[in-house]
């Protein structure tokens, strides 16, 4: 493959095998768990569902909301780090490295401390206010005057700060004696998600991912600095706030769903700009696919080793990623 | 009189003042310089210029309408700006960059039409970087980048382009195709150039109008050559030079030149 010589095609193929890889994963995900099931129980319990048939409640109850939270929280994460890899030049932003999944489990914690009885939507609204407030923090220490978002003081400010936010919500849990339920928080997993929690986090991701499909000229506009931005006419500002905002509702909506997972908004974005270069037009679809493949995926492999969290199973390849770029410099993009 | 003139212009970086009250007028279809020494303001003038810096005070405008008062998109179809070495995005092909410059013409989330792949292209052509269309940026040499960073202004199609040292890192040979590359945009398609330079021997070649600061003040503006003196070097750049015909344009050039006080020249080495 040439990766040098980018002309249209090259997306387009690299495009479709992308989808096909995730929907095969998506079928490996569904098909294996610990009860077994073969293809036709499954087919059965999708096209003509009996309620009385326990497999057929496995499938529909248990395994497709499983898979499609996953593959929620994977899009989600994945263009959630990518816009932010976007607004800050910086190739080492992830949410979870610069505050959000910090910020927004914190007010999950202060939710549920408040009252162990929240419904879905506030939850969401929580998620994303945290988010806010912990990456605003992050932003505003990590951004100087001089250089803009300098990556390395970017994802130091970033841990220093998770650190702190991670502790207030241990602190809580203990105090309001939360603990069964926030270690699901910070663990990370998609075992329980139910479809009220989809039936609205599809819709606010599903149209999310639009507005950020449809922004993504502004991203590649804004991506090329603030002075031949500004040139071409660009408000940087607005484009800026906008796409940060959008980058934390997303992942607001991934905490409230399945806790803190890191590394996936690291990987995903960069593993795409590597394959069909920086043009986001190209990159935001492509992270999409592949954020959903790589969460769908590690999620399947947690399961099969036993209810393994998925967050640690990312970790485990995110982690060497991770320093991989950081041995490289660590550069803007 | 001018498109673009600026009045009483006041520009500092936060509460650092670097230039205040100044006037300037940016003659129409020539290529100005813009020349000094190191942390004269030249920088920051042509910045403010093309609305890249807010002004404290003042007002810059362009066909009578205040810039900094207009849609940005507004004043991109009028004004490409060249930044100071520009850093390319990772991957980006030569393609989609130029494809950038037609962002001003774009409404809403368009996509190319095909008179914006008419422009694009053109501006390939002009540039002679045609061949490279689907290459990526970042494996072209440092001349050849400079060429594509010029063709995505010149793909903004516009009547005035801005360049901040557009010559700096290149080779000399770079240099000279660069700027032969800006003369003959100025000459056949009649665009405004004005440019921030380092080398005053290819401002004094290459530049019609010549426009020197020093300290956030303007010293002299006028047309080449007349606005050249050994006075002015001294006063501006500190040097004691000599001014010859260039054998080749038969324009003047700088020669012979040293620092007026020595002092700083003879650094004690022990």
């Amino acid at each position: 493959m040439n990766l040098k010589n980018k002309n249209p095609i090259h997306f387009t193929i690299i495009f479709i095998i992308a989808c096909i890889m995730l929907i095969v994963t998506f079928w490996i995900s569904i098909v294996c768990g610990s009860a077994d099931i073969d293809t036709s129980t499954i087919l059965n319990a999708i096209f003509n569902y009996d309620p009385k048939d326990m497999n057929h409640n496995i499938i529909i109850d248990v395994r497709i909301p499983r898979d499609i939270g996953a593959l929620l929280v994977g899009v989600a994460l994945a263009v959630s780090g990518a816009g932010i890899q976007s607004v800050t030049r910086n190739s080492l932003a992830d949410p979870s490295l610069i505050g959000l999944n910090s910020g927004a489990a914190l007010m999950l914690a202060l939710t549920y401390a408040v009252s162990p009885v929240i419904s879905f939507p506030i939850l969401i609204l929580t998620g994303f206010i945290g988010a806010m407030a912990g990456g605003t923090m992050v932003l505003m220490i990590g951004r100087s005057r001089k250089d803009g978002f300098n990556p390395v003081r970017l994802i130091l400010a970033g841990a220093a700060v998770s650190a702190l936010l991670s502790a207030a919500s241990q602190a809580i849990a203990l105090y309001f004696r939360l603990n069964q339920s926030l270690i699901f928080w910070s663990s990370g997993g998609v075992s329980g998600t139910t479809w009220q929690q989809l039936y609205i986090g599809i819709p606010v991701v599903a149209i999310v991912v639009i507005i950020f499909i449809l922004l993504s000229g502004q991203l590649s506009i804004l991506n090329l600095g603030e002075s031949v931005a500004k040139g071409l006419g660009q408000n940087v500002k607005i484009i800026r706030a906008g796409t940060m905002l959008l980058s934390m509702l997303l992942a607001g909506i991934s905490v409230a769903i399945v806790g803190q997972i890191a590394f996936v908004g690291l990987m995903v974005p960069h593993i795409s700009r590597f394959l069909v270069g920086t043009d986001y037009k190209k990159v935001i679809p492509l992270t999409a696919v592949l954020g959903g493949c790589l969460v769908v995926g590690a999620d399947t492999v947690a399961r099969m080793m036993g209810e393994a969290p998925v967050s640690a199973i990312i970790s485990f390849i995110g982690v060497p990623y991770f320093l991989y770029l950081i041995k490289k410099g660590g550069r803007t993009i | 009189m001018n498109r673009l003139t600026g009045r009483n212009l006041t520009i500092a970086y936060g509460n650092k003042v670097i230039i205040e009250n100044l006037d300037i007028e940016i003659p129409d279809k020539k290529i100005t310089s813009i020349i000094g020494p190191n942390g004269c303001g030249k920088s920051t003038l042509l910045k403010a210029l093309c609305r890249l810096l807010p002004l404290k005070k003042g007002k810059i405008a362009l066909d009578g309408t205040d810039i900094n008062k207009s849609a940005s998109k507004e004043i991109a179809k009028k004004i490409a700006i060249l930044p100071q070495s520009p850093d390319v995005a990772d991957g980006l092909t030569v393609g989609e960059l130029v494809s950038y410059g037609r962002y001003p013409y774009q409404k809403g989330f368009g996509r190319l039409a095909p008179e914006d792949i008419e422009v694009v292209d053109w501006a390939l052509q002009v540039t002679g970087i045609t061949a490279f269309k689907h290459r990526v940026i970042n494996d072209l040499s440092g001349g050849q980048k400079q060429r594509v960073w010029i063709a995505m202004a010149l793909a903004q199609k516009t009547d005035i382009i801005f360049l901040d040292e557009p010559t700096t890192f290149l080779d000399i040979a770079h240099q000279l195709e660069i700027l032969e590359l800006v003369k003959e945009l100025n000459q056949k398609q009649h665009t405004t150039i004005v440019m921030v330079l380092h080398d005053i021997n290819q401002a004094i070649r290459f530049s019609d109008y010549m426009i020197t600061m020093k300290g956030g003040e303007v010293i002299t503006q006028g047309n080449l050559p007349e606005v050249l003196s050994s006075q002015l070097l001294a006063e501006v750049f500190h040097i004691d030079a000599e001014l010859m015909k260039d054998k080749l344009t038969g324009k003047p050039m700088i020669a012979n030149y040293q620092l007026v006080n020595r002092k700083y020249s003879k650094v004690e080495i022990k």
